[in-house]
């Protein structure tokens, strides 16, 4: 095959697909501005007609998903900050500080990860029910506060950390917890924003446990709302397709903005030796 | 104070946390597994028996644990390979030289994997609308006749299929990509001087220098197939004819609906022994074929 030919078949290959990756995440937000009942002839529009907020205007005045906004952010960003609370210190310890069956309980830790959490999650239930905590965000974050996969991302970039730059500040008489502040923490910055992108990014999309513990419409975060919406909801396509752009958006905006940490997470998950 | 109890102070949180919400429940539905924990016991413990391996065989004899069984595994056959295929196609696309705007196209491939799975799904269901959705339209340019996605029993777990590889194919791609961009240059370079063409070169170079990687990757992408539940959740309620009950699902409704939370343990154990034998099994083909990583 000739050079140019070459070049147009690959980069017209990567167009079609892109345009076919695409295109359900732009027909949902097309749809989203229709007009009641439009998405539903044939052949199918690719564009409104005449764009209207009606369906925004219905989620928020009639179906007050603000509520359900406001819970996801709430959760998402409160699962953030538990989960850099426990692993970050944990996956520094495991990286620089000597303590008795280090080896052995990471070793542990990274075995427990063929479990899959589903299993956890009955005995769990009962366990926050007996506690009070089914339909409080409290039981949503439960399963969010350590992760072993945060705790051995922290750990493998941890590791780059230089033992003199600990050493340096123990000998100048700093506490353990002020080198891990003021020494550690700025150093682990990028691997801080890459969990914090992945934390936020599962806990916004998470939909099977918020799903059993958040029962009660006032306490369930977007995508289970959006699914019982559905439910009632099936033919209204338009307004359903307003309701996926509010639940999606956000996190594609995020990953958007932050792509090359979010990027750098997924790719510590797959080398691991 | 000395480093070693700083140590343990400082992984102590994490640990415990783990401890309580992750190793004590796993140990309890072992032994809720065994026992006949119902909605009876809701209400008062003294309400449970113990029934030893009593849930695993009322499992063995009820049609829709061995429908559902069968449902993820079709998915979990069909829908690794799809995915893979599609992973690595876009990823060698990516990766030519020929390829222009690539940090375009990546995001723009990768964007599904970053969305809520149970938004897009919603999306899905008016795209595989029998009458209305643009999936048909396009068959219809191609002469092909409309189909029933989501209401036809035998298309429902294909277009499942179909969403789930649109969905997770960039993450894959993502990982193949960096594997790719890892393999010298100067092993593409001997073949060329040894005469090989592009496909030779990818059968001898690409292959094996990615082998492991790709070993790794179908694992991992096998272990989230076999967790399939909000599609089905979502867009079929398991059916039609029960063709879309996947063990998650079945799990979810044995626990949360009927409230046979000793059942559903069992059902859990079940999905968990399948994952490990085929993550074991495919470590093992793997070894023997000579691809250790």
């Amino acid at each position: 095959m000739r050079r140019p030919l070459a070049v147009l078949t690959v980069n017209v290959a990567l167009a079609l697909i892109a345009l076919v990756t695409l295109f359900p995440l732009a027909w949902m937000v097309s749809a989203s501005f229709m007009a009641p009942g439009e998405a539903s002839t044939y052949p199918p529009p690719v564009l409104p007609h005449a764009a209207t907020l009606a369906n925004y205007r219905l989620l928020f005045a009639e179906h007050g998903i603000l509520r359900q906004v406001v819970n996801s952010l709430f959760i998402s960003l409160l699962a953030t900050g538990l989960s850099l609370a426990f692993n970050l210190t944990a996956g520094y310890a495991f990286a620089k500080l000597r303590f008795a069956g280090r080896e052995r309980v990471f070793r542990m830790l990274l075995g427990a990860l063929i479990i899959p959490a589903q299993v956890t999650m009955m005995p769990l239930f009962l366990m926050l029910r007996g506690m009070g905590l089914v339909n409080t965000y409290a039981g949503a974050l439960v399963p969010w506060l350590a992760s072993v996969f945060g705790i051995f991302m922290v750990r493998q970039y941890a590791l780059s950390v230089p033992d003199e730059m600990l050493e340096a500040a123990r000998i100048d008489g700093a506490s353990e917890l002020r080198i891990f502040v003021s020494v550690v923490l700025p150093v682990l910055k990028p691997i801080i924003v890459t969990l914090a992108v992945l934390t936020f990014l599962g806990a916004w999309n998470d939909f099977m446990w918020p799903l059993i513990v958040l029962t009660d419409h006032d306490v369930q975060t977007l995508p289970v709302a959006l699914a019982a919406l559905s439910r009632e909801h099936v033919q209204d396509a338009e307004l359903m397709m307003a309701g996926a752009v509010i639940t999606v958006l956000p996190v594609l905006l995020l990953f958007l903005a932050l792509q090359r940490y979010y990027v750098r997470g997924l790719l510590v998950g797959s080398v691991k030796g | 104070m000395k480093p070693s109890r700083a140590g343990w102070l400082f992984a102590a949180p994490a640990l415990l946390a783990i401890a309580v919400f992750f190793v004590v429940p796993v140990v309890a539905a072992l032994v809720m597994s065994a026992t006949d924990f119902d909605i009876y016991a809701l209400a008062d413990l003294r309400n449970t028996r113990f029934v030893g391996l009593g849930n695993y065989f009322q499992l063995l004899q009820t049609p829709l644990f061995w429908r559902a069984l069968l449902n993820t595994l079709f998915f979990v056959v069909v829908g690794v390979p799809l995915s893979i295929a599609v992973s690595l196609g876009t990823a060698l696309l990516l990766h030519s030289r020929l390829a222009r705007f690539t940090g375009f196209f990546r995001t723009a491939l990768f964007a599904p994997v970053v969305t809520t799975l149970a938004a897009v799904a919603v999306v899905w269901i008016f795209l595989l609308h029998a009458r209305y959705g643009t999936l048909n339209y396009a068959l219809s340019w191609l002469g092909l006749r409309p189909v029933d996605w989501l209401g036809d029993p035998r298309w429902a777990m294909p277009a499942i299929v179909l969403l789930s590889v649109w969905k997770n194919f960039g993450y894959n791609m993502i990982i193949l990509l960096a594997g790719l961009q890892a393999i010298p240059a100067e092993l593409y370079e001997a073949a060329q001087l040894d005469g090989a063409g592009p496909g030779a070169a990818f059968r001898h170079v690409t292959v094996p220098a990615l082998a492991p990687m790709l070993l790794m990757v179908s694992i991992l992408t096998m272990a989230g197939h076999f967790q399939i539940f909000a599609e089905p959740y979502v867009m079929t309620q398991g059916g039609p004819a029960e063709r879309t009950v996947t063990v998650l699902y079945l799990m979810y409704e044995n626990g949360f609906k009927w409230w046979s939370l000793g059942s559903a343990s069992a059902v859990a154990f079940v999905l968990f022994l399948f994952m490990l034998g085929t993550s074991l099994l495919q470590g093992r083909l793997a070894g023997r074929a000579g691809w250790s990583s």
